[in-house]
């Protein structure tokens, strides 16, 4: 037992010992140091990692990544672009923050300036995400989190946050925050873009007030060496809407987790996620959903497409306070085996404390369709081409969590252009 | 058009021989009907026609206007002129009716290369089509056969069929579980395709359809082989006596 904590001592301060505390929001980044320093972190098999390696994502050095090459996203929308290179604000490459519609700024600015709700607010739904599951990176996060954006929204959003994540391979350590607070009524759409380098590691603290409505669209791109690990923490207010869409390509190791609390009555929460890859792809999804008010409704469609040896995660949590009765909760996650060598791993799990609630969960493996490709074929459709309508068609409950048509065709798209 | 020589098929997972040398010659412009008992492998037939995996022809040959058919990947054939009306039409999830009918469309198309349909004249023809088989929009909304009552998934097997234009027809039982009306229907739409250019193979067990449908040749299968062939007056004589005395002739 000692040497298992000692062991995981050594991991964070291996981890830890070229990396410094940033100047500003001081005591949330103390506080977070030593909430992670009486956690150390994780090691193999323990409890939410034993399908995932740790070590993986905390390794001293990080490979070297390529640039990636793939073409903007979301060149169609009107959007107020936000760029991090090498995980530190490209104000070059950035549209005017002035502009954008909204109060937003550089993390680094709200510190230095103290901003009143962003020091109170920093590290707050970490802290609360911390139980019943402890979550390391995330604090790890709070603590050294170079830079990122705090946006307040008081009014509906006139145009999307785009946040683009670039890397020039030489910086591989990207370590980035961000702060959103609807306030209520107001809405938002949050466009996360790309990989920020070969060991990535963001958090998103998301508060959506009663009436809010907070949409975010991440699309994690192909670069194969890619190493992320993310932390999204929302809570969500009353007849609040939250909805969150990750589509993953590729990459070695990603490790999306996701905390969301459904605070008030009537509140929505819905994420998803489609993901695919091959070969040396390893995808982890965790999730953690609590319905700590009555008649809010949830749902959870995960989709994981994999090839070649590669190895999809879900660990998705519906928890159902006592108070929480007329609860909708809904959960699928699937994966799509292209051949005997991928594995999917799934711990699907409810805790209901309340009488009247309703919960679905469900999780498959399956394979393509013969019967399904042959009739495609026998229509004239080539079996390439066949094989990526299934593979859509599969993926398409996921994708139907995308609001935006414009959206949702852009990433449909892109997803073709992949397979093929 | 299609002309079948001595063929032979087994299934590849056992050894277990099904069509046992059919030989089969049908003319562009004809309609050619193929009966049989349950079991005599008219589906193999089409199946291995149109290119369907699990069969092994050991022996015989299948061309389609002189092309060797069995040579080639089920989506040439297809784009070679060939349709399959499935007797049990596939299900599939996800993909929209819409979708599914302008893929295989544009598919041909570039296969033969020819130029793709526009979106707007593809929505025009569909349209027109679908409403002469009274096929709804809620209908080419839905993900492909998904929910079709059997005889909605017949009636759809015919509208793609009339979007695809094919030269060689190959029905296989799309009577069976259509109502009165909807059998009007689905003839109408394959009369309809009649031409000098295009033949048609239908199988079925009832005389019912090919009063609508009147074939030129009738033939009679059995036991993996055409026992007998002859005109529109042959199916009378299955729907009056069975098979009996056709099959104790035949051997
Ligand atoms: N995959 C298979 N495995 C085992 N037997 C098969 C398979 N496919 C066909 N058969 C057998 O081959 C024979 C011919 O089947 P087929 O479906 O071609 O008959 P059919 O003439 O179309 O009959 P029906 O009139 O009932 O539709 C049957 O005995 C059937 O059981
Ligand atoms: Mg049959």
């Amino acid at each position: 037992m000692m040497a298992r904590a000692q062991a995981k001592q050594d991991a964070l301060s291996a981890r830890i010992a070229a990396l410094a505390l940033p100047e500003g929001l001081r005591p949330a980044r103390d506080a977070a140091l030593a909430r992670l320093s009486g956690m150390g972190l994780p090691l193999r098999r323990e409890e939410y990692w034993i399908y995932t390696d740790p070590a993986r994502l905390n390794a001293a050095e990080p490979p070297a990544l390529a640039a990636e090459g793939e073409a903007d996203f979301f060149a169609a929308l009107d959007r107020a672009r936000i760029v991090f290179t090498d995980g530190a604000f490209d104000a070059a490459a950035s549209d005017d923050l002035a502009q954008a519609g909204v109060e937003i700024e550089t993390l680094s600015d709200a510190a230095s300036r103290d901003i009143h709700w962003v020091r109170d607010f920093y590290g707050s739904l970490e802290t609360q995400g911390q139980t019943p599951v402890a979550r390391p990176f995330a604090a790890l996060n709070t603590a050294f989190a170079a830079d990122g954006v705090v946006i307040r929204v008081t009014a509906e959003a006139t145009r999307p946050v785009e946040l683009v994540y670039r890397s020039t391979g030489t910086v591989s350590d990207p370590i980035l925050h961000h702060c959103v607070k609807v306030e209520g009524g107001a809405a938002l759409t949050l466009l996360e873009v790309g990989f920020a380098g070969a060991r990535y590691n963001t958090t998103l603290e998301v508060d959506v007030a009663d009436g809010g409505r907070f949409n975010h669209i991440r699309t994690q791109g192909r670069a194969h060496e890619r190493v992320a690990n993310t932390h999204l923490f929302a809570r969500v207010g009353a007849e609040a809407v939250f909805k969150s869409f990750t589509l993953s390509a590729n990459g070695i190791l990603t490790r999306n987790e996701a905390v969301i609390e459904l605070a008030g009555a009537a509140g929505v929460a819905h994420i998803a996620g489609a993901a695919i890859g091959e070969a040396g792809f390893h995808h982890d999804d965790t999730v953690f959903i609590t319905h700590g008010a009555p008649g809010c409704e949830s749902r959870q469609v995960y989709k994981k497409v994999l090839k070649n040896g590669a190895v999809g995660v879900f660990q998705g949590k519906i928890l159902v306070r006592q108070v929480a009765q007329k609860t909708d909760g809904y959960q699928i996650s699937q994966s799509l085996l292209l051949d005997d060598d991928s594995q999917f791993l799934a711990k699907p799990e409810l805790e209901i404390y309340a009488d009247d609630v309703k919960c679905s969960h469900g999780s498959t493996s399956g394979a393509i369709d013969e019967t399904g490709l042959f009739y495609l074929r026998s229509r004239g459709v080539p079996e390439a081409e066949a094989r990526v309508l299934l593979v859509l068609a599969f993926l398409a409950e996921a994708l139907q969590e995308i609001e935006d048509e414009t959206i949702a065709e852009e990433i449909r798209s892109r997803l073709e252009s992949w397979l093929l | 058009m299609l002309e079948i020589k001595n063929l032979h098929v087994k299934l590849e997972e056992e050894d277990k021989q099904i069509l046992k040398g059919v030989n089969l010659t049908v003319e562009a412009g004809k309609v050619h009907a193929i009966m049989g008992p349950n079991g005599s492998g008219k589906s193999t037939l089409s199946y291995v026609l149109s290119g369907r995996e699990g069969y092994e022809v050991t022996e015989g040959s299948a061309t389609l206007e002189g092309e060797e058919l069995l040579e080639m990947e089920p989506e040439e054939r297809a784009a070679a002129g060939l349709f399959l009306a499935f007797q049990y039409p596939v299900e599939i999830p996800g993909v929209g009716n819409m979708t599914f009918l302008r893929t295989a469309v544009n598919a041909q198309r570039k296969a033969r290369g020819e130029e793709e349909m526009s979106a707007a004249e593809f929505l025009k023809v569909v349209r027109e089509k679908a409403k002469a088989l009274k096929i709804d929009a809620d209908m080419l909304k839905r993900p492909v056969n998904m929910g079709f009552s059997g005889g909605e998934k017949k009636r759809n097997e015919i509208l793609q069929m009339a979007m695809l234009e094919p030269k060689m027809c190959i029905l296989d039982e799309t009577d069976s579980g259509l109502d009165v009306d909807a059998m009007k229907l689905v003839s109408e739409g394959v009369n309809a395709l009649r031409d000098e250019g295009r033949a048609f193979l239908v199988i079925t067990h009832y005389q019912r359809l090919l009063d609508h449908i009147t074939p030129d040749v009738v033939h009679i299968m059995a036991g993996g082989r055409i026992v007998k062939t002859g005109g529109p007056e042959l199916a009378l004589e299955v729907e009056r006596n069975g098979y009996a005395d056709i099959m104790s002739e035949a051997v």
